[in-house]
Parts: structure tokens; sequence; C-alpha cells
């Protein structure tokens, strides 16, 4: 609990990991909000059954909250006009700002109340997705602390 | 999503792509080619002719058994094709995957239509639609994304339309991406002036492969590429990447280690979808050479030692290159150094 993990591979492939914290804290039973900027929700499930855990049964009772990267970009580029008081989460690709990005991650860490004994949990997958896609260094950095504030606070 | 870094003056990365789109119309995809450098049509007209008589693929698996440490010869070019999503290698010595190709001659042009096409070539398409301005990318890159996502929605890849029944493949292929025909500087200089509209480009592209049935080939001169960030995120965004490195020009072309091949294969990554870890071969020395007919990909292996005036230095140079290769190789080498007193 209120720990920060980063993970980081050089010359090999570490998304192992990723899936395995992932039904890790899934058969926990914690609220888990997961960015997944990398790979397709099918991907992730997949493998996580693999692993024993079924990530749509799991988005559909609330515990998990997922965030498709890919498929969101195709929305806000191809999509129909949006609605304006519903930004889309990717818009950085536009404006350069994460903040509807940490809105994402603050509403559903805040919608994970009631079990107060089992901690929220962030799944980050992969920061440097973001730098490719145009975010500045520094609001990645601010992306972070903003998010560990905002853990913690749930963890209060 | 499959990533070729180009070999220095593009021969061979060419033909790998031509090898990509050629195995399209034999199997019966739609093909997309765009190119910024020559016109697709010109492309299309070049593609190898495909060996489709059964007695010449049998010679080729009858070579392939003969030589013993090329007995999984067969396998490295299949392994070739592993850019499809749903096809599986088969692990077995001889088994027919994917097709092979004279490379001398030219498909017919029956053949050639026999699929549908579509082209994209940058110097002819229309300007920027005023929605796409608001994505921040090189205009080149948005509209060829454009064109991609307009071509999979209206022929159905990304299942979008259920009346149609017989579900296709769509080949993607884009040539020399990056490079500044494209109207980006990320080659020439360390700090091009938009360093993301590469990245960009590859992550919507990776979304659209995703939502439908298509794979793609796209080919880089990343020898040209000096920002080693730009290419740790290009890497990473894709699903395979293999590099060429042809010998042409360079040092290595004399040296009697390299005699009997063209260039190296490197094979950066291998993708890992669905699944938690990828199937490293055993092997990760690969080189190519392109024979009047045939262009193969085999394992390296040393010429034979058969000259008698080969000086010291040089056997030296071939010990030493030896124990770097893998075991089977450096065997070969070691047992010929002792045959000679």
């Amino acid at each position: 609990q209120g720990q920060f993990t980063l993970l980081r591979d050089t010359r090999t492939d570490g998304s192992f990991l990723v899936h395995h914290f992932l039904s890790f804290y899934l058969r926990a039973g914690c609220k888990v909000c997961f960015v997944a900027l990398l790979q397709s929700f099918s991907h992730y499930n997949v493998v996580a059954q693999k692993l024993g855990v079924s990530l749509a049964a799991a988005k559909e009772r609330g515990q998990l909250f997922f965030l498709e990267g890919l498929k969101s970009c195709l929305d806000l580029l191809f999509g129909e006009e949006e609605q304006p008081e519903q930004p889309s989460p990717l818009q950085f690709l536009s404006c350069r700002d994460l903040r509807a990005l940490f809105d994402f991650v603050r509403v559903s860490l805040a919608a994970a109340d009631g079990d107060s004994c089992k901690g929220p949990v962030l799944l980050v997958d992969d920061l440097s997705v973001l730098l490719s896609l145009g975010a500045a260094p520094v609001a990645v950095l601010d992306f972070i602390h903003y998010c560990r504030v905002s853990v913690c606070y749930q963890l209060k | 999503l499959v990533f070729t870094e180009e070999d220095k003056y593009g021969l061979y990365s060419d033909l790998l792509f031509k090898y990509f789109l050629a195995e399209g119309i034999v199997c019966g995809h739609d093909l997309f080619v765009a190119s910024a450098k020559e016109h697709p049509d010109n492309i299309l007209k070049e593609l190898p002719a495909p060996l489709l008589d059964d007695t010449s693929g049998k010679e080729l698996g009858d070579e392939a058994a003969a030589k013993s440490e090329d007995f999984q010869d067969s396998m490295k070019i299949a392994w070739r094709y592993q850019n499809l999503p749903k096809m599986e290698t088969s692990p077995t010595t001889y088994t027919k995957f994917g097709h092979y190709y004279d490379v001398s001659k030219k498909m017919s042009p029956e053949l050639c239509q026999s699929v549908k096409r579509h082209i994209f070539y940058l110097h002819e398409e229309l300007s920027l639609e005023p929605k796409m301005k608001a994505w921040n990318m090189n205009s080149g890159y948005a509209r060829l994304l454009q064109s991609i996502q307009k071509i999979i929605s209206q022929e159905g890849f990304d299942g979008s339309d259920p009346q149609k029944k017989q579900r296709n493949v769509l080949r993607i292929g884009i040539q020399s991406l990056g490079s500044l025909l494209w109207g980006d500087d990320v080659c020439c200089s360390d700090t091009p002036e938009d360093p993301h509209s590469l990245t960009k480009f590859l992550y919507v592209l990776r979304g659209l492969l995703r939502k439908s049935l298509s794979a793609c080939i796209i080919t880089v001169p990343a020898h040209l590429i000096q920002n080693k960030a730009i290419m740790e995120r290009v890497t990473n965004l894709s699903d395979m990447v293999v590099g060429l490195e042809s010998f042409i020009g360079s040092e290595r072309e004399t040296n009697p280690l390299y005699k009997d091949y063209h260039g190296l294969v490197h094979v950066h990554q291998i993708p890992r979808l669905n699944s938690l870890i990828c199937d490293v071969s055993d092997t990760k020395d690969l080189a190519f050479r392109l024979k009047r007919k045939q262009f193969t990909i085999e394992r390296l292996h040393l010429p034979p030692d058969l000259s008698d005036t080969v000086s010291r230095a040089s056997k030296q140079d071939l010990a030493g290159s030896a124990k770097l290769l893998s075991s089977g190789c450096g065997a070969m080498a070691i047992g010929k150094k002792h045959l000679d007193f």
C-alpha cells in the first residue's frame, strides 16, 4: 500500500509483469484502474484468462476501470464531433495537456469506494506511449505526481 | 505491424516489401500500397512471379533436405511471413507454408489484377481536410491515415458490414516512411521539428490494425534516424522489428566470413500478441543472399575453408569470429583449425 512501482525494461520485454500485477490485484479483490495504452483490450483479456482472471467480468461488476488507448484514439480522430461536456481522455493528442487523462483516473479512483481495507490500484501501460504521442516529459512527470497524490488520498 | 529497417541503399528492403505484396496477391488478399518515393503502380508492376509449379517446389525441398546444416531452411523462409496474425509457422522440416517466388521473373498482370488494389501516392493526393489539422501531425501522415481508415471502413475490414459473407485480409505496405519525401525531417537532424509525428502515426496505425483484419509492413530508412529515443519509441510501438544490413560498400563485403552472403538480418523484436511471452528462436544470426532467382534468409554459417594459402592472420579472424556465432557453426570452425598441421 502506498507504493509506486516503476517497471522498466531494456532490450527485453517486461510486459508479462503488467499481466501479473493485473491478475494479482484483481484476484485480491482490489479496485483497479487500468490505463492500457499499448495494446487492445482483447489482448489483455486473453492473457488474463490464461492466468485465471476474466477482465470482462471484472469490468462488468465494477472492479476494473479500463481505458483502451488505441480505441479512444481512433474515436477521437475519426469519430463524429465529440460532446463538449465529455472530453476524451486522449485529448492531449491535440492540446498537449494530460489533464483530461488525469480526470479519467481521478474519476475512476473516486468511484472505487466501499472496500476501504483493500486500496485502489492504478496501472499504466505504458508511460513511453505518452511521450510518443507528444506529451512533454515534464507533463508526464506531473501526471505521475498527481496520480500518486490521488491514490494516496484514497488510501487515507 | 512489421517494421523493417532499410539497408543503406534500400535494395533488399524493397525486395522484402515486394515479397509481402506478392504473397498477398497469391493468397487473394486485398492490397493497399503507399509510397512517396515511386508510384505504387510501378511497384506493383515489379512484383516477383510466384513459383506455382509443384515440382519446382519439391526441388527446393530436396535441396533443403540435402544440406545438413540448413535442414531448417524452409522454416527460415516461412518464418518471414509471421507478420500475418492468424498464421502460425510450422515447426516441421518441409511443409508448404507461404509461397516461393522467382525474382528473375515479373508477376503476370492478370494475376496482379486478380485482387483489389488501393493506391496512395503522396504527391497525387488531395490536400488535408480541415478536421485533420487538429491532429498536430505531419500532413502527409495524416492524409495516409485518413486514406487507410476510409478503405478499412468502406470495404468492411473492421467487421462493420455484417452483410459481407466472405471476410478478407487487407495487406498494407508503406514504403520509406519517415524519409524526407514524406515531409518529415526526422531522418535529417538530431532534433527534428516535429519529433512526434512518426510515433503518433504509428500509434494510430496500430489502433487501426488492431481494429481490423489487416497486416502491415513498413520500411523505414532507420540508418538515417539519428535520434535514439525516437527509434526506441518506434520499436516499442511495432509488433515485429526486422533490420536488414547489406554488405554493399562496407568493409564486410571483402570479409571471407561473409563471402556467400549479401547481408545480415537482425531480428530486434518478435510479436507477443495474445500471449505472455514470445517464442524466441534459438539462433540469432541470420544472413540473406540474393541469388539470380531467389532471395533466401539462412542461418549464418562459415564458408568451407578450402584455400591452402590462407594466411595465419585471417585464420585467426575466422576463429575469433566463430566464437561469437552459435555453437553449431563454432564447432565447424574449430574443427578446421585442428586440421592445420
